[in-house]
């Protein structure tokens, strides 16, 4: 007889007040009994709607009965047939608009927690699996360019299937917006490096430090010993509201303001990378996820004051519900229907504060949202010494503009083929943030996947 | 890991290195820079590729020790092994059609210059190099840019060399007298920068400025090399680092690149003491 608790197991976190003066985990995960708990919840339907909810198709409800049967390793080698990065998923998906959305017991109720198994599942299994063999070689050569979420699933994918794979990555590590991007609170840096080792144990060649466009063209790659390229290259490219005071002192763009924390780990004294720590307030302008992973750090970080400014209300904002109950719980002061107009200048060229405006929700705009309108002569000023902008990415030109015959649309987003994932210049494909600017890690993910099986169709029919 | 395969001392504070980078030697042209990461504890901080040997598959480096990571460079030596070396990054300079070029180099600026020269004198270009110090002993360079032009002019601050004077007071010279340049490279100090431009805009004359800001990525990730260029917000690693001198927003990059200064103030002073306690 199935659980019928109408409520998921709740998931046991840090205390807010503990954890926002530091960089630990904030879910601690499930322990075996609260999994086995929850996994009764489910009922094993027999058309899985979950499962069509997930971007890779993880089958959802096998790997939840193994967890029922006490099966744990069987569960992580169920998941992983379709999932390259369970540990990651489990934590960063947004399960409550994919598979989550999808339970039947949602109807009438929480549905089932499909991501908190999976962390069970593969939080259980870390560090227990056996490497895993490797496939006997086919003979062909991918490249992949970025090891981001993207590019590791369309490594891990290919490589499963025998081919010699090559990943490019610019950085110094591996693991792009899981590494420099997603906070250690809410993604052990640990947990990404384990998901890659075992990549790398299963035959993937991560090059690091290899900047595609400069060191070595596309063009060079397929000229040279490469069947095929993969770009997921991502959207890292900041955006900036054009407002007066943006170059300031003290002003950061989110993903530098998040590079240096969890990249660089300029919150360790060890490290020497420099950040502004401690005294003032923050204000951080958006009302995505990046923009809760800006203030969760900088409430970490000792500030006075953090707050997000947002232009619209909270039912419009894009950020995931957990997040915005996190950061919350842990001091964020939200100030919605504001809108920045300038940043103040303390007089040597430091920020001492960002004017506001007051806005109201209009008409829904092309996006479905309504429009946030301005309020006349409501301006007001919010007294800060930083402001990270949290206004979104593009895609970075590096690739566009060193590739002749990719064609990219106004956005700089490369242009593919949806069945196939190639672009305009042929075998070159492309996914993730790269193809759709940014978006999440589980699409960038699906994208890699689907990618690596039209890429695998065309090279086994020339084969 | 990039093994340094030489280190020269150039002055009291500048050190010039020879770096095992086979992915940058390879393609490295004038005008481009690399980022590099002493160990897994250190920053990435961008510096200039000064020359590049393809067969060594070698670059060379050339800083001032003025912050800590810096510092801490400049304690390394031969045979050891900086953790990170990536590259080339930037645009090359664009210097295709330039008949006769002053190539102007201030201080260390001289280190970025001298590639510069050398791709034009290289072309067949007419170079003079102005290149500018503050007194007579801490010229860096000098062989090396008298190699790579027609024309080799230093002055310094003091007049220590006998030739005392700022690098616009040589070039107004220069220009006055008919030397009929087309462009102006001007690399150094952003005052330097700035009223070479200043002064070039007055005949009318093409300048390119490279710009050194502080960066994390080198990609186009962090945005943190912003600079506005002719009312524009330019990423100096992806958009640049060379800019039109007469274009660039001078003031606001001298106040930009202040942004760390308490942070780096504070790393030198940690150093400083750390080597005190006897080292690291």
């Amino acid at each position: 007889m199935a659980n019928m608790t109408p409520n998921k197991c709740p998931m046991p976190v840090q205390d807010p007040d503990v954890r926002n003066k530091n960089f630990e985990e904030v879910a601690l995960g499930y322990t075996f009994e609260m999994a086995q708990g929850e996994a009764e919840r489910c009922l094993n339907c027999k058309n899985s709607p979950c499962v069509s909810g997930c971007p890779v198709g993880v089958r959802i409800p096998e790997f939840i009965a193994l967890i029922k049967q006490g099966d744990i390793e069987g569960a992580y080698a169920k998941i992983k047939e379709t999932n390259a990065l369970p540990a990651v998923c489990g934590r960063v998906c947004p399960q409550e608009s994919q598979c989550e959305s999808k339970c039947v017991r949602g109807i009438k109720g929480e549905p089932v927690g499909i991501g908190r198994l999976e962390r069970f599942a593969a939080d259980y299994c870390f560090g227990k699996g056996e490497a895993p063999a490797k496939a006997a070689p086919n003979g062909k050569k991918v490249a992949v360019v970025g090891a981001g979420p993207a590019g590791l699933t369309c490594a891990g994918s290919l490589a499963k299937l025998g081919y010699s794979v090559t990943v490019f990555e610019a950085s110094h590590v591996a693991g792009g917006v899981l590494v420099y991007g997603i906070p250690q609170f809410r993604l052990p840096k640990e947990i990404v490096k384990a998901e890659i080792d075992a990549l790398e144990a299963a035959g993937v060649e991560i090059k690091l430090n290899a900047v595609v466009g400069r060191a070595v063209t596309i063009d060079e790659l397929l000229g040279g010993e490469y069947d095929a390229v993969f770009v997921g290259t991502g959207a890292g490219l900041p955006k900036f509201m054009g407002i007066e005071g943006e170059a300031l002192n003290g002003v950061y763009s989110a993903n530098e303001y998040l590079t240096r924390i969890n990249l660089m780990k300029a919150y360790k004294e060890e490290y020497d990378t420099p950040i502004k720590r401690g005294g003032g307030s923050v204000a951080v302008v958006g009302g995505g996820n990046v923009a809760m992973d800006a203030a969760r750090c900088a409430v970490r970080m000792g500030s006075e004051h953090v707050y997000i400014i947002y232009r619209r209300s909270e039912a419009e904002m894009p950020a995931r519900v957990e997040e915005v109950h996190h950061a919350k719980e842990e001091g964020v002061e939200f100030k919605l229907l504001t809108n920045p107009v300038r940043v103040l200048d303390d007089g040597n060229g430091c920020v001492s504060g960002i004017e506001c405006v007051e806005m109201e929700l209009g008409e829904p705009d092309e996006s479905g949202r309504r429009s946030p309108v301005e309020k006349k002569g409501s301006n007001f000023v919010i007294p800060v010494s930083a402001v990270i902008m949290a206004l979104g990415t593009t895609p970075n030109p590096l690739i566009r503009s060193t590739t002749e015959g990719l064609e990219t649309n106004r956005r700089g987003c490369i242009i593919v083929n949806e069945e196939t994932m190639e672009s305009s210049k042929p075998n070159v494909y492309a996914g993730g943030d790269a193809v759709t600017g940014a978006a999440t890690v589980i699409l960038a993910m699906g994208a890699g996947k689907k990618a690596a099986a039209a890429i695998h169709a065309k090279l086994t029919a020339t084969l | 890991m990039h093994r340094i395969i030489k280190k020269q001392r150039l002055n009291a504070n500048t050190v010039l290195m020879e770096v095992e980078a086979p992915l940058v030697a390879a393609k490295v042209k004038a005008g481009q820079f690399i980022m590099l990461r002493i160990d897994e504890y250190g920053e990435r901080i961008p510096l200039t590729v000064a020359d590049h040997n393809a067969e060594k598959q070698s670059i060379t480096i050339i800083f001032q020790e003025v912050g800590a990571t810096t510092k801490r460079l400049g304690e390394m030596n031969e045979g050891d092994a900086l953790r990170d070396v990536v590259g080339p990054l930037g645009r090359p300079s664009e210097l295709e059609g330039i008949k006769k070029a002053a190539v102007i180099g201030g201080g260390l600026g001289c280190a970025i210059a001298y590639p510069q020269a050398k791709a034009l004198h290289e072309a067949g270009a007419k170079v003079d190099i102005i290149a500018g110090f503050r007194s007579v002993d801490i010229i860096i360079l000098e062989d090396e840019m008298r190699a790579v032009c027609d024309n080799l002019y230093i002055t310094t601050d003091d007049g220590s060399n006998g030739n005392k004077g700022f690098v616009t007071d040589e070039l107004k010279k220069h220009i006055e007298e008919g030397a009929g340049y087309d462009a102006v490279i001007a690399i150094g100090p952003l005052p330097m920068m700035k009223f070479v431009s200043k002064l070039t805009r007055e005949y009318g004359i093409k300048t390119i400025v490279s710009m050194n800001t502080v960066m994390i990525d080198g990609t186009g990730m962090c945005g943190g090399c912003r600079v506005t260029v002719g009312g524009e917000v330019k990423f100096a690693c992806v958009d640049g680092p060379d800019f039109d001198g007469h274009l660039v927003d001078f003031d606001e990059a001298m106040r930009r690149n202040g942004f760390y200064k308490a942070e780096e103030k504070a790393a030198m002073e940690a150093h400083e003491c750390r080597l005190g306690m006897g080292g690291k």
